[in-house]
């Protein structure tokens, strides 16, 4: 389960960012922004090759010391990244894969939404709902 | 320096090389010798053997061997590895020792010198009693050695000298000193290599040979030195691969050792090297994944075996250490050549160590309390022989058992080592690995981490009370945190920033930050809002602020003071702060209302103002300057005494402001390039917040662009005006100032189309709608500029109608003075256009004038103008054709010479406009007119559309002309006018030149005179001339052939002679018999002496029909009497 989930603009800025309340908030938003180089540079690498033909899971972004992060980038360039503890070595490949499409799915459903000014930061219920979801549970 | 307890020792990390000790050598008053070693040394490249050499006395003392043990079984091993140890082998105990001794095999006293040699080796050997190490004996010889086998007095002596000395034969060298001595040198310590060699195989052997006495209960440190030292002199032996292999076993081995706290520290060190060693050879067998996996097995084993939790900084310390030598290893192999990739560098490492340096501060500030003295004596003292075994506790050394010998010296010792941690400057560890670090995401392309680093590295400094660098390095990358709207993380850095600033008393930076905390990108809670706003109304009425919530009591009290100073300077109280990178928290969005005035209206523009603050802020001033800084002074908005300018939090506030544009401006944008909110009052400090331009942050882009994006709003906007919605307020940051509008009517009266080369006129009314009188009005007329550049050679503007201008008018008539309109005054102007060249032309008439008027009670003179452009098309106003015809109307293809012929001329008319043709004439070249009088017969001749007038010239080309083939003839003139226009107007002449003729010769000319009629039953006399046209008499044959129409008399048949230049007359008298028209009859002449002439030729010259008339009847014929 994830420690720290948050959705970036095509411009990088944050749309919605949310990590357990025990930990640092602060180091969490640094883990998220300093992954963007990363996922940066895989957007472009792919750019090169084919451009249609793209993967939108990015995969192990970079491992630190103590968390895993992964990401993946919609078609329109959102970037979503997902923060896991690193001594949680059940998780698999497939499992946070299912938790993107799962995410982008809900993201999908709030750009849905005619109220939502696409570009703004997510304030929808059900989007909160999905990703308490995937959240490491705190007691 | 601090910390270096936990620095790797250095002959852990230098490259172990087979050491090689030169004896007899004299390297500072023998020149040979000098020689000698400098060529062992100097320049030593990588293709030369791993040797290092090193030069001792013939008497050395080498470390003494301790005797070998022959049983462990009651050995208790005191540590895993002697500190000395690796320094023993690679610096004092060497694998050969080399004796250099000068010898010749001729030498005079060869006996005496033999045994001095021998000698020396017995002291050597001595000395390296009990150890294996080689001796081999180089002998320095003056003379080149003949080829082996061929002096036999040398094989003889160096055999001799073998054995005296107990050497092998492999053990001998000569060394001539001659010219190759470094060929010969490399020789040798290729030699010395294999000696080296074979010395580590037997050390291996021996270290191999311990294991079978040794136990796994109580040897088990024993295990893991045994395998350590077996890779170390693989290492020497320069066999890595091995070397790798043993390193990787006592790896294991290490791990498997009982660990409890008190051998912890010691475990850790020895894990800590080997896996150095281990990750360094992987590099070097560029293994880079190999390396990097036995550094992650390493740190997870290790992570959690944290010792005594009251020296738990130690671990961090240590641990800080693995990953900045893993860095430095790493980084190493890369400037050899290893490529590394963004998610896996060095960087990373770097930045681990950082962060378990950290962490050793965390636990060090919180294991380490001051005010516990340092113990005496001091348990960390070793009598200044340092530690026997790596990894040990001072006060306990060699000691094995698990619990602590002595609890109170447990104590102290601890004691003593947490009062040093508390010495050891870890902010300046933080950022040294911090940088490093930077470096390294710098060159694999990450920004965003490199900011980060930097971050830590600004709080680091400030940590360290190094707030000038601190504040720097925050600076530096906020600015990035701003534009990728990471506001969160703004914040944050702010809030560090604005402790920096406070704590320096650095009173613009302390601004800055509080303005950016308070605006909306801030994150900040309301009420530490509301407490930053306090503090910046207190900075602006010269207080002290109060002091940012944790920061170090201490530095606050010598900030305060600081405050205090800066409070009490006088002057310097002013500030001014250029906002626009930032976002602060008074937003400013100015507009001007239109993109554009007339110069006769007052410029408009407002400027809009909001504060996110908690609490309203008032101000003192508002300014905005403009480009043209004369127009400033009406864009100010002061203080009045009365009423206080404030912003409320959350309301916009809009201020307006006009002023009059000078006629100077016109046609000139007006731009805005600054508004400045004056802060602050005269009593206290004054700060100008000042934007660029006509306002707008670092933020208000990305927000005006999401507020048009928003389809919320365009439904809404329009009941719900009164309420400014702010982020879609656009800013118009200039605007043009235009000439008023001009209130005069410009019309232009003429009939298209144009004709080519006619004087066409256009007739301009120009009439004045003003209320003032229009002066210095001028006119600019002609053609349009930026055409075609052929029309304006080929158009002539002029105002005199007179006459036909010439080519020296211009295209464009420039300002015209036309004198002054008055009100509802009305003038006219004609102008005269020449179009040389057909084709549409655009025309301009601009008609300027100026008129006074007042603006807001101000006197202006006002420029107008009014521009009419009109297109006219220039067509041709008629085709003239030409062509010569014979007298017969028949077309001529060439002239005879002294035959009179016609000149025909078709005037087709193709403009529109009926046409007056005034008058015609001919100026001939070498032809003549036949006629005397030439009159012309198109006067006043009038031409509508199509309509087409011709005339008839009767010539000749006089006899003496030389035929030169072709000859032209001349022009033919026209004269003209559209017959609409007045009796008075020019006259245009058009030239049409004629076309040129073939001329011939005719050798007989023949006419006939005959009448224009005949009547059947009359007589009709025919008198045909014949001349001779030539030099020569001609004979001619003539006949006339019978008829049906005619009877004849004449001779019928006939020849004659006719004498150059003269003419023979034939009469004949026809009498025709038929009414209509007749054909003549046929007459064929032909000229025996000149056959090529044919009768054909002449025939064109001969009537070939005439019309004969019926009878007539006699008067008193019956039928008119009936009649």
């Amino acid at each position: 389960m994830a420690v720290c989930i948050a959705v970036i603009a095509k411009e990088n800025y944050p749309l919605y960012i949310r990590s357990v309340p025990t930990q640092n908030e602060l180091k969490f938003h640094y883990t998220v922004h300093t992954s963007l180089d990363v996922v940066e540079e895989k957007i472009s690498a792919v750019g090169k090759a084919l451009g249609d033909q793209r993967e939108l899971y990015l995969g192990l972004l970079y491992p630190t010391e103590d968390y895993k992060v992964y990401g993946y980038v919609t078609n329109s360039k959102v970037k979503f990244v997902i923060v896991v503890d690193s001594s949680n070595t059940s998780l698999r490949d497939n499992e946070i894969r299912s938790m993107f499409r799962k995410l982008h799915n809900s993201f999908t459903d709030v750009m849905c939404n005619p109220f939502h000014n696409p570009g703004d930061t997510i304030q929808s219920k059900a989007f909160d709902g999905i990703v308490s979801g995937m959240m490491v549970q705190t007691a | 320096m601090a910390g270096s307890q936990w620095e790797l020792p250095p002959e852990l990390c230098c490259r172990p090389m087979a050491f090689v000790a030169l004896t007899g050598l004299d390297v500072v008053y023998n020149a040979v010798h000098r020689a000698i070693w400098d060529a062992f040394c100097a320049n030593r490249r990588a293709d030369r053997v791993p040797i290092s050499f090193k030069v001792l006395p013939g008497d050395h003392e080498y470390p003494k061997c301790r005797t070998k043990r022959t049983s462990y079984e009651w050995y208790i091993p005191k540590g895993i590895l002697k500190t000395g140890w690796m320094n023993k082998h690679l610096n004092l105990v060497p694998a050969l020792v080399v004796l250099f001794y000068e010898l010749d095999w001729d030498d005079p006293q060869w006996k005496e010198k033999q045994s001095e040699c021998a000698t020396k080796v017995e002291i050597v050997r001595t000395s390296l009693q009990g150890r294996n190490t080689k001796v081999a004996v180089v002998l320095i010889q003056k003379k080149t050695p003949l080829p082996p086998g061929e002096d036999l007095v040398a094989s003889e002596r160096a055999q001799a000298l073998c054995h005296s000395c107990d050497l092998s034969g492999k053990s001998l060298f000569v060394l001539p000193h001659t010219d190759h001595l470094v060929g010969y040198i490399i020789r040798l310590e290729n030699a010395f290599y294999e000696h080296a060699q074979t010395y580590y195989y037997t050390e291996i052997r021996r270290v191999k040979s311990h294991k079978e006495f040794l136990n796994k209960t109580t040897h088990q440190l024993l295990f893991v030195r045994h395998q350590f030292k077996i890779a170390f002199f693989s290492e020497l032996k320069q066999d890595t691969q091995n070397a790798l292999k043993y390193y990787r076993t006592a790896y294991s081995l290490v791990h498997e050792l009982r660990a409890h706290e008190t051998n912890m520290l010691e475990i850790k060190t020895m894990a800590g090297f080997i896996n150095y060693k281990i990750c360094r050879l992987c590099f070097q067998h560029n293994t880079p994944l190999d390396a990097i996996a036995q550094f992650r097995k390493h740190i997870d084993l290790c992570k959690k075996k944290i010792g005594s939790a009251e020296l738990a900084f130690e671990h961090s310390a240590w641990m800080s250490k693995q990953f900045q030598s893993f860095g430095e290893l790493f980084d190493e192999a890369i400037k050899l050549g290893l490529t590394a990739i963004q998610t896996q560098n060095p960087g990373f490492y770097y930045q681990q160590a950082a962060c378990y340096s950290q962490d050793r501060k965390q636990l060090a500030l919180q294991l380490c309390q001051a005010g516990a003295s340092y113990p005496s004596p001091d348990p960390l003292d070793t009598q200044g022989a340092g530690l026997d075994f790596y990894g040990q506790r001072p006060w306990r050394q060699g000691q094995q058992s698990i619990d602590p010998p002595d609890a109170e010296k447990e104590k102290t010792g601890i004691l003593a080592l947490q009062i040093k941690e508390r010495d050891v400057p870890h902010s300046e560890l933080i950022i040294a690995l911090l940088s490093n670090a930077v470096a390294q995401f710098k060159k694999y392309k990450c920004p965003r981490m490199k900011s980060h680093l930097m971050v830590q590295m600004g709080e680091e400094y400030y940590h360290a009370k190094d707030y000038t660098k601190a504040l720097k390095l925050l600076d530096y990358v906020m600015c990035d945190y701003r534009t990728e709207r990471w506001w969160g993380l703004l914040t944050a850095i702010l809030t560090t920033a604005l402790r920096c600033a406070y704590l320096m008393a650095s009173i613009k930076d302390y601004v800055i930050y509080c303005m950016e905390l308070l605006g909306r990108a801030s994150t900040l809670k309301e009420e530490q809002k509301s407490r930053i706003e306090k503090n910046l109304i207190k900075v602006l009425t010269n207080e002290v602020p109060d002091a940012e919530p944790e920061c170090d009591p201490s530095s606050v009290s010598a900030a305060r003071s600081l405050w205090n100073d800066r409070m009490a300077l006088a002057g310097s109280n002013e500030l001014t702060i250029e906002v626009q990178d930032y976002i602060p928290f008074i937003q400013c969005k100015a507009k001007f209302q239109s993109p554009s005035f007339h110069v006769d209206q007052p410029v408009q523009l407002q400027v809009f103002l909001r504060a996110d603050c908690p609490h309203p802020v008032s101000f003192g001033k508002l300014a905005v300057s403009l480009s043209n800084q004369e127009y400033n002074q009406w864009c100010v908005a002061e203080w009045s005494g009365q009423e206080a300018m404030s912003l409320l939090p959350g309301k916009t506030t809009c201020y307006n402001f006009s002023f009059v544009a000078k006629t100077e401006d016109v046609g000139k944008k007006i731009e805005m390039t600054g508004i400045e909110v004056m802060l602050g009052g005269d009593s206290g400090r004054c700060v100008f917040v000042s934007w660029r331009g006509a306002g707008g942050d670092a933020a208000s882009a990305h927000e005006a662009l999401q507020a048009s994006r928003c389809s919320r709003r365009w439904g809404r906007n329009i009941e719900a005006r009164q309420e400014l919605d702010w982020d879609s307020l656009t800013m118009q940051h200039s605007t043009m100032i235009i000439s008023r509008v001009p209130k005069i009517s410009v019309q232009l009266s003429h009939q298209p189309p144009a004709l080519t080369n006619e004087m066409y006129c256009i007739k301009l009314t120009v009439q004045s709608q003003e209320e003032a009188m229009a002066k210095d009005v001028k006119l600019t007329a002609g053609l349009k500029p930026g055409q075609d550049a052929n029309l304006g050679q080929t158009t002539h503007v002029t105002l005199d109608g007179s006459k036909v201008c010439d080519d020296s008018a211009p295209s464009l008539l420039p300002d015209v003075p036309l004198g002054e309109l008055k009100p509802g005054e009305k003038l006219e102007k004609c102008v005269y256009v020449k179009c040389v060249s057909t084709g549409p032309r655009v025309f301009l008439f601009h008609v300027a004038y100026s008129i006074d008027t007042t603006v807001e009670g101000r006197q202006i003179m006002c420029k107008c103008h009014k521009d009419e452009t009109v297109t006219i098309e220039t067509l041709v106003p008629f085709e003239v054709s030409v062509k010569f015809v014979s007298t017969k109307f028949e077309p001529l293809d060439r002239v005879s010479v002294d035959i009179p012929f016609l000149l025909m001329t078709d005037i087709l008319s193709s403009s529109p406009w009926p046409l007056l043709l005034t008058s015609s004439s001919l100026q001939l070249l070498t032809v003549t007119s036949n006629t005397p009088q030439l009159q012309s017969q198109l006067q006043e001749v009038v031409l509508q559309t199509g309509e087409c007038a011709s005339e008839c010239f009767c010539l000749r080309c006089p006899p003496q002309t030389n035929i030169n083939n072709t000859v032209a003839t001349g022009q033919y003139l026209l004269s003209w006018r559209r017959n609409s226009s007045s009796p008075d107007s020019p006259l245009i002449q058009t030239i049409v030149s004629l076309p040129h003729v073939v001329l011939e010769m005719v050798p007989l000319y023949i006419h006939a005179d005959l009448p224009s009629f005949g009547r059947v039953r009359e007589s009709l006399p025919v008198r045909y001339h014949i001349e001779n046209r030539t030099a020569l008499v001609q004979e001619v044959e003539m006949a006339v052939e019978p008829s049906d129409a005619f009877m004849f008399s004449g001779l019928k048949q006939v020849r004659l002679r006719i004498l150059p230049s003269s003419e023979q007359e034939m009469l004949y008298n026809y009498y025709p018999l038929m009414a209509g028209y007749q054909t003549l009859p046929q007459l064929n002449i032909s000229l025996p002496r000149c056959p090529t002439f044919s009768t054909q030729a002449l025939k064109r010259f001969l009537p070939q029909r005439i019309f004969v008339k019926p009878q007539g009847r006699q008067l008193d014929d019956a039928s008119i009497a009936a009649a």
